[in-house]
């Protein structure tokens, strides 16, 4: 196993020169990493359990990236729990404490991250309170990466690396939407990345605007702390429980996966089982939903549908406009929060990197990427996380990091695999890994877990069958 | 081996229910960053068989030395209805628990456990003592060995090893009688799955894999040592004179000298 955790030095190994003129230090067959997330620190642990030398840059003083509520971009709030059950959240080959609720907190999380990156010795990689600006390719397939210390102060540095793993996340750069008045609006507004604690909705009268897992969450924290709470949907959604039959929920659902239950089956079952359980919505007065499950990202969420039945939570429909006082509604009724919060999610952003990279010509900031991770003709850059899926996305992480460590391998051993690999992402870029869903941003991402790792079984496996 | 496979839908959807584990741990008196080693009993043994004189050999030469007892042995909580799985998912717990990637060290069928948990748990290197795989070349030479012992295990009943099968002649009576009385038995699931033999995953990281045994061992035949060896691409480390539990016998001190040092030489190891 490689031991390169040496630092650069930047006089000593500078061979050549920068696009801007300025020296460059040269780090060989090392390989970089931005973020040390969940998904950066996966990515750590596997290259260099392949043998491949890592220098990791985060931006932040600490590991766990959004899941570190110490730093400023995380986007947790007190009461953040997984969505999905600890099976499908864990990294593969490091399980979470089996004494841990099926559901751990965020906090949990946070320790899970920082005993992974103990446990694997990772932090010796990782240059900690260093931003990454710019992210060039340079010619042989190699790559630029200019850092600076976060905050913008201290020099400049470039260093030119075998390849690149982009691990920045994508929930940390809030989408807010554009409403008609907004401005106008006298009231107290704040995306969902701002909201912390409950504290913060103590007594008031709270408009939630977005039914996403925050959305919800925050609705129900409203329910028991706000003076008043209105949930805004803009359309039905399956509010499904978090425990089915006594077990997590998503538990059950996979045994079906497993049985390779066809869709149309598996919709039929879960509108079935929701119908015994929760019941229908309409009857409190929520909109019927208007597609079938499955064709939005999941809402776990068992607390939403008790508040509303207990009238602490008012489902209202889409905001048309806002004014000094209050909030005009598409139905046209009118109410008057004092506090909004948007939960109306998150937009990825790679500014270090030209959109042409990753495929995203028409600078509408959505990738086109084969397997979400590979850009077409840029053999030696993986975007690691970029996931969006109906379980845990550490598990995905962790298979894509794996697969792109053996392509760097076989670019060694075998090139002639690696170049058919290469010619796949040409092919198949802008490939999706779920059923059909609804047309969002929200759903850019979105992937169907089980779906998505066949698709790297089957690349894995054309990597390195003999 | 069969290549990775990563759907693992059952795993997923129906995990290992937790257990107690009893895990007897004893540290160097200086940390100078070695490894820590993790030891896996085998079936009918508990933590205690390294407690014994193991553990703190290691711990001397400055390795932090841990050892566990599978769900239903030892001190852990009783499990009956145990499958290899269930053990294999406490060797990888408790592995992930330590602060450092460890090095994993399966004693008897605790070496097939530790070759499951190879495939979910990146160890640093492993070491495979007097490895029972299973299989019916294993199973014959049990029965001949000791039909009364072996029989009931056939129709679930407790697997029991005789003194003869598992020290040499040198061990004094009164501490073979005490070892032999210490002994339990593993769930019958698990029994039935050494004939079995569910398939081997390939291991995560490839670690380095030493296999240790003697030649005079009378539940391994040399031929199923050798071919556990071959399976890693090595050949296997011989101990003549000594019975199975190497970790008991007379002689204990040399096969955990050779194991400690080939860590210490083992550059992917260290």
């Amino acid at each position: 196993m490689s031991t390169s955790t040496d630092r650069p030095e930047p006089a000593a190994t500078t061979l050549a020169r920068g696009s801007d003129g300025r020296p460059v230090s040269d780090r060989g067959d090392t390989v970089c990493v931005i973020g040390a997330g969940a998904s950066g620190l996966t990515a750590v642990k596997n290259l260099k359990e392949h043998g491949f030398g890592v220098d990791c840059y985060e931006r932040e003083t600490g590991v766990g990236g959004a899941w570190n509520w110490r730093h400023d971009r995380s986007p947790v709030y007190a009461s953040t729990h997984l969505i999905s059950s600890r099976p499908f959240t864990q990294f593969p080959d490091f399980p979470m404490p089996d004494t841990w609720p099926d559901y751990p907190h965020h906090s949990q999380l946070l320790t899970y991250f920082e005993r992974y990156a103990d446990h694997f010795d990772l932090r010796s990689h990782i240059w900690f309170g260093t931003e990454v600006i710019r992210v060039e390719p340079v010619e042989g397939d190699r790559w630029d990466v200019t850092t600076r210390s976060t905050g913008g102060y201290g020099p400049e540095r470039t260093s030119r690396y075998a390849a690149v793993v982009v691990a920045n996340g994508h929930n940390w750069s809030p989408k807010l939407p554009r409403y008609e008045g907004l401005e106008e609006f006298r009231g107290e507004v704040m995306h969902a990345s701002s909201y912390k604690d409950p504290a913060q909705l103590r007594g008031k009268r709270v408009l939630v605007v977005g039914a996403g897992n925050t959305g919800c969450d925050i609705a129900v924290e409203a329910a028991q702390q706000a003076s008043h709470c209105w949930h805004s949907t803009r359309r039905g959604y399956w509010y499904a429980p978090k425990y089915v039959l006594g077990r997590p929920a998503d538990q059950v659902n996979d045994m079906l996966l497993a049985l390779r239950v066809p869709l149309r089956v598996r919709q039929w079952l879960y509108h079935w089982t929701l119908r015994l359980t929760v019941g229908d919505l309409t009857r409190f007065g929520l909109p019927k939903p208007d597609h079938r499950v499955y064709e939005t990202h999941p809402i776990a969420n068992s607390q939403l549908v008790y508040h509303v039945g207990h009238g602490a939570i008012t489902p209202v429909p889409d905001v048309a406009r806002f004014d000094a006082y209050g909030v005009e509604l598409t139905d046209g009724r009118r109410i008057d929060p004092e506090l909004v919060v948007f939960a109306t999610g998150y937009l990825p952003r790679f500014e270090f990197l030209d959109p042409k990279v990753l495929g995203d010509d028409a600078g509408t900031g959505r990738p086109t990427l084969w397997l979400n991770a590979f850009a077409p003709g840029y053999p030696t850059l993986a975007v690691v996380g970029l996931l969006q899926p109906d379980s845990g996305v550490f598990t995905l992480a962790h298979w894509q990091a794996v697969l792109f460590a053996r392509l760097l391998r076989q670019r060694l051993v075998r090139p002639e695999r690696a170049a058919a690999f290469a010619a796949t992402v040409q092919a198949r870029a802008g490939e999706r890994y779920s059923g059909p869903v609804k047309d969002s941003t929200r759903h850019w991402f979105e992937v169907g877990h089980v779906d998505y790792l066949r698709a790297v079984q089957r690349a894995l496996d054309s990597l390195e069958d003999r | 081996m069969s290549a990775v496979r990563i759907i693992r839908s059952r795993e997923w959807a129906r995990p290992v229910r937790p257990a107690r584990r009893e895990v007897v741990s004893v540290a160097p008196e200086s940390d100078e960053g070695r490894p820590p080693l993790l030891f896996v009993p085998g079936f009918g043994h508990g933590a205690w068989a390294f407690a014994e004189h193991w553990l703190g050999h290691a711990a001397s030469r400055g390795f932090p030395a841990h050892a566990l007892s599978l769900r239903g042995h030892g001190a852990s909580e009783p499990a009956p209805r145990a499958s290899l799985r269930a053990y294999v998912h406490d060797v990888v717990q408790v592995a992930a628990s330590l602060p450092r990637q460890a090095v994993l060290v399966g004693h008897g069928a605790g070496a097939l456990v530790v070759a499951h948990a190879l495939a979910r748990y990146p160890a640093r290197a492993a070491v495979l003592v007097a490895p029972v795989f299973g299989g019916w070349a294993t199973f014959g030479a049990a029965l001949r060995r000791n039909p009364a012992g072996t029989l009931p295990a056939v129709v679930g009943g407790r697997l029991r090893l005789r003194r003869a099968q598992l020290f040499s002649r040198e061990l004094p009576d009164a501490e073979a009688r005490r070892y032999v009385s210490a002994l339990g038995g593993a769930g019958r699931r698990a029994q039935w799955q050494l004939l079995s033999r569910p398939a081997l995953e390939p291991a995560v990281g490839d670690p380095p894999v030493l296999v240790l045994g003697s030649p005079d061992d009378r539940v391994v035949p040399a031929g199923a040592l050798n071919r556990v060896a071959r399976r890693y691409g090595s050949a296997p480390l011989l101990f003549p004179g000594m019975g199975h539990d190497l970790m008991l016998d007379v002689r204990w001190r040399e096969p955990i000298d050779a194991l400690l040092d080939w860590l210490e030489k083992e550059p992917a190891a260290r």
